[in-house]
């Protein structure tokens, strides 16, 4: 059997300055879904992608991935499967330039020379980024920033792909571009985000997390068409957005 | 300021293309020699400075670019021109004004060499990118943490002094001008912010190089290694001084 | 303050650069120790940070501005390990990408705005904290830390300049004069410095290294809504370990130091030969040197070695006396908590 690809279970974690953000989460997604993590700001969406490549350690419960538990010990092989886009490319992109940028991953995983430049080069032209390479990234504008943040993470060719909020600050076109490279990767995808119809047009499946716990998991139709559910947890649809008629189910 | 006080000057020169870190060492070699010459060989300084703009006028530097960047040796200029007012020893009447001569010797001392100094490292830095310059002091052996640090400074300088940017226009924009100590609080709480949000940076740029398998080493990028055909081209400037040095002792 | 090409003589400009880089090494090895991997990104931004708080001028008497030497800032919010580091990397990318500061005069810039302006900040801070303690101690140690960060800088420059300078000049004299200037800057920095510390302190209490001791127990809240709540913030590694480590690094490198400008000029050097001939420097040296213990050295061996020796114990007096302040306070301190 295939192990799922993210379990989560009684996950609960304050930080440092005693701030609690995450009050027992439980959640599991299997290979191949793509699931959409909405919620107000403040929920906790953050903070817990950041426990799903072990770059915080749970205060309470457990993350397992592809049936690997998250340790100490198993660190290394989970980021190696967990790709993780940060809500802020200026906290990705801390290179000199793009390109040695989008080769830190593959480098740190033992990829050297020619090999590493064919990487680099593929996951560039992906995103459609190949023509500045050579630039610094604080040169770049901020979409362009986001392609590259998201191209550093497709050069380590991860089995799951989180992204917090990809879709902010992108043009219609570059959201678009997003949507079709996302759609053509056989990946898990778990992304965050506050743009309702881009979960719609990408996720089959969506969760609402609201003050640290998963208040709502199923069907993204379904959970955006129910007005009082999303009125509880501060989400709104765009002004003059609504659910298309549900095509039938096979 | 901050990005706009940068050198680097794009081009295909010969001096452009050679690689960082022999370029590193004969700056620093020929600043060396430089420093150990004797103040009163007047020709020797005239010899180097010739030197330099030879090597400009091969990297193409407009003479303006490096006149512009002199600017930086100006408070030390100053205190200079203190020495002779201040200087111990045998004196001297110049314009009515009573110099100490070793002062005085001082002073052009300090003169010559800054000025030469600091037009060597305006040429370094004009012809070689900030990144290349790292690489080459890290293939000097330059400890890897502190080449580490260094690009990481270099990397988020201008998003800090960005954020500083806009700190400083939010103030003004609602009124706010520093005339004197009495604002210095407002100022103080600037830098405040300005220390958290650069620290909590730092720890989210931890974490995204962990998320992508970093655990305390640089993984290696780029080769750069120098032929020894580079070396002794770039090495000519140091070895050219170093000559003029000796033949200088030699006639003493 | 960035020194240029031209001031010391070549000698004392190898010596302050294998002191300088020394220190540098013990600060590494110190950093890494309470940052490991994450030493890089960390004094990296800090030292963005430190850089861009140079660009802060303050206005002082008279029309005239000074800006942020940072040094005391650094070493209070950052710790001193991570502050001499970012200040180094300030000074070197400053050198490097700026033309600011000779090349040859990096070691010296080092010692000064560096390994100076954070000892003697870090050691005053730890100093007054111990006797006033509290908020309102961190913010006076602050003051009074950045305060005489400043012209202990200044002094040591006179110093230095005083005896491997390429002028004469009558160290009392100048020493005065230096002071009662910097003192004035210093006050302008004692006080954003203090300012600053405070404002972190009010937002981010956790982030003031200095303030460590002041955090507040964690309250751990469990999902099923128990609360739990932890002992004290751990302490940060115990400094017991490496001060005798700081102390050892510094005075391998002193004798490093002395024995390289030893080497470096066996012989009075060029600018003294040809003086000497030229019937002046005789003069000059007796005003420099005379009556000063060390100037014998002079007549035997050459300016030079005495030059380095004296480098040599002025560093390692300072150096020395603020390290076994620092560690008898400390050690107090903890067997203090302990009873
Ligand atoms: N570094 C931190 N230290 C202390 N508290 C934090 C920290 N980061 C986040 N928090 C707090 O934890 C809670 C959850 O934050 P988180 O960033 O996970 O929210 P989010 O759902 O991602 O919000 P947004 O939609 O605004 O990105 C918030 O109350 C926040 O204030
Ligand atoms: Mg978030």
């Amino acid at each position: 059997m295939i192990p799922n690809s993210l379990e989560v279970s009684r996950l609960a974690y304050a930080y440092p300055d005693g701030t609690q953000a995450l009050f027992g989460v439980d959640l599991t997604i299997g290979r191949g879904e793509r699931v959409a993590l909405l919620g107000p700001n403040g929920a906790g969406k953050t903070t817990l992608v950041m426990h799903l490549n072990g770059i915080l350690t749970p205060g309470h419960g457990t993350v397992t991935v592809a049936g690997t538990p998250v340790r100490r010990d198993t660190l290394k092989e989970i980021r190696q499967r967990v790709g993780l886009v940060f809500q802020d490319p200026d906290d990705q992109l801390f290179m000199p330039t793009v390109r040695d940028d989008v080769a830190f991953g593959p480098a740190n995983a033992g990829v050297r020379g020619e090999e590493l430049a064919a990487v680099v080069k593929n996951a560039l032209d992906r995103v459609g980024m190949l023509d500045v390479a050579d630039r610094p990234p604080h040169h770049l504008s901020f979409g362009q920033r986001r392609r590259v943040a998201v191209a550093t993470v497709l050069a380590m060719e991860p089995e799951i792909l989180v992204l917090d909020e990809p879709s902010s600050n992108l043009d219609p076109a570059a959201r678009r571009e997003l949507a079709e490279i996302l759609r053509s990767l056989d990946v898990t995808v778990l992304m965050v985000t506050h743009d309702l119809p881009y979960a719609l047009e990408l996720c089959e499946r969506a969760m609402i997390l609201s003050d640290g716990v998963v208040a709502a998991d199923g069907p993204t139709r379904e959970l955006l068409g129910d007005a009082e559910l999303l009125a509880r947890h501060r989400l709104e649809l765009p002004y003059g957005f609504a659910i298309p008629a549900a095509a039938e189910r096979g | 300021m901050g990005v706009g006080r940068r050198l680097y000057l794009p081009g295909g020169s010969p001096v452009h293309r050679l690689p960082p870190q022999c370029k590193l060492l004969a700056v620093l070699a020929f600043a060396i020699v430089m420093v150990a010459t004797p103040r009163e060989w007047f020709w020797a300084f005239g010899l180097y400075a010739g030197m330099l703009a030879a090597v400009a006028a091969v990297a193409r530097i407009p003479p303006g670019h490096i006149l512009r960047r002199m600017v930086v040796e100006l408070p030390f200029v100053l205190f200079a021109f203190l020495i002779p007012v201040i200087g111990l020893g045998e004196r001297t009447e110049v314009l009515g004004l009573s110099l100490s001569v070793p002062g005085l010797w001082a002073a052009w001392n300090i003169l010559a060499k800054a000025t030469l100094g600091v037009t060597a490292s305006i040429l370094l830095a004009s012809t070689t990118e900030p990144r290349d310059v790292l690489v080459g002091a890290q293939r000097l052996r330059v400890p890897d943490l502190l080449v580490q640090i260094a690009m990481f400074m270099l990397r988020y300088l201008d998003v800090i002094l960005d954020e500083m940017r806009r700190m400083r226009v939010a103030r003004e924009s609602r009124g706010f001008q520093a005339r004197d100590l009495r604002h210095a609080p407002v100022i103080a709480r600037s830098a405040g912010a300005l220390f958290i949000r650069s620290y909590e940076r730092g720890e989210r740029v931890h974490l995204a190089m962990l998320s992508r398998g970093y655990s305390g080493q640089m993984p290696i990028i780029h080769d750069l290694s120098a032929t020894a055909r580079q070396w002794g081209t770039a090495l000519a400037l140091p070895l050219a001084a170093l000559a003029v040095l000796l033949l200088g002792g030699l006639a003493a | 303050m960035h020194v240029p090409d031209g001031f010391f003589t070549a000698a004392v400009s190898v010596s302050a650069g294998v002191v300088a880089a020394a220190g540098v090494a013990v600060c590494l090895r110190g950093a890494r120790r309470e940052l490991d991997d994450r030493t890089a990104p960390m004094a990296g931004l800090v030292a963005a940070f430190v850089f861009a708080v140079q660009m802060l001028n303050f206005p002082v008497a008279g029309g005239t501005s000074g800006h942020l030497l940072g040094g005391a800032l650094a070493a209070i919010l950052a710790g001193p390990f991570t502050g001499v580091l970012a200040i180094a990397v300030v000074l070197l990318v400053q050198a490097l990408f700026f033309a600011d500061g000779g090349l040859t005069a990096l070691g010296v810039n080092i010692i000064l705005m560096g390994l100076v302006t954070v000892l003697v900040g870090w050691g005053v801070f730890r100093l007054v904290t111990r006797v006033v303690p509290g908020r309102g101690g961190v913010t006076a140690a602050s003051f009074a830390a950045a305060l005489l960060s400043v012209p202990a800088s200044a002094l040591v420059f006179t110093l230095l300049f005083w005896i491997g300078g390429t002028a004469p000049i009558d160290l009392a004299t100048v020493a005065a004069a230096m002071t009662g200037v910097h003192v004035l800057i210093g006050v302008g920095e004692g006080l954003i410095t203090a300012l600053t510390v405070a404002a972190v302190l009010s937002v981010r209490p956790d982030l003031v290294y200095g303030a460590r001791e002041l955090a507040a127990p964690l309250v751990l809240r469990g999902a099923d809504g128990t609360s739990t709540v932890t002992g004290r913030a751990p302490e940060p590694a115990a400094g017991a370990g490496r001060l005798p480590f700081l102390l050892g690094g510094l005075g391998v490198s002193l004798l490093l130091a002395g024995i390289v400008s030893f080497f470096a000029s066996p012989h009075p050097d060029g600018l003294e030969s040809v003086a000497e001939e030229q019937g002046f420097l005789g003069q000059a040296t007796d005003h420099v040197f005379g009556g000063f213990a060390l100037a014998d050295y002079g007549e035997v061996g050459g300016i030079p070695v005495g030059v380095a020796g004296i480098v040599g114990v002025a560093l390692t007096l300072i150096v020395a006396g603020v390290i076994a302040y620092a560690a008898r306070v400390r050690g107090r301190a903890s067997s203090g908590e302990r009873v």
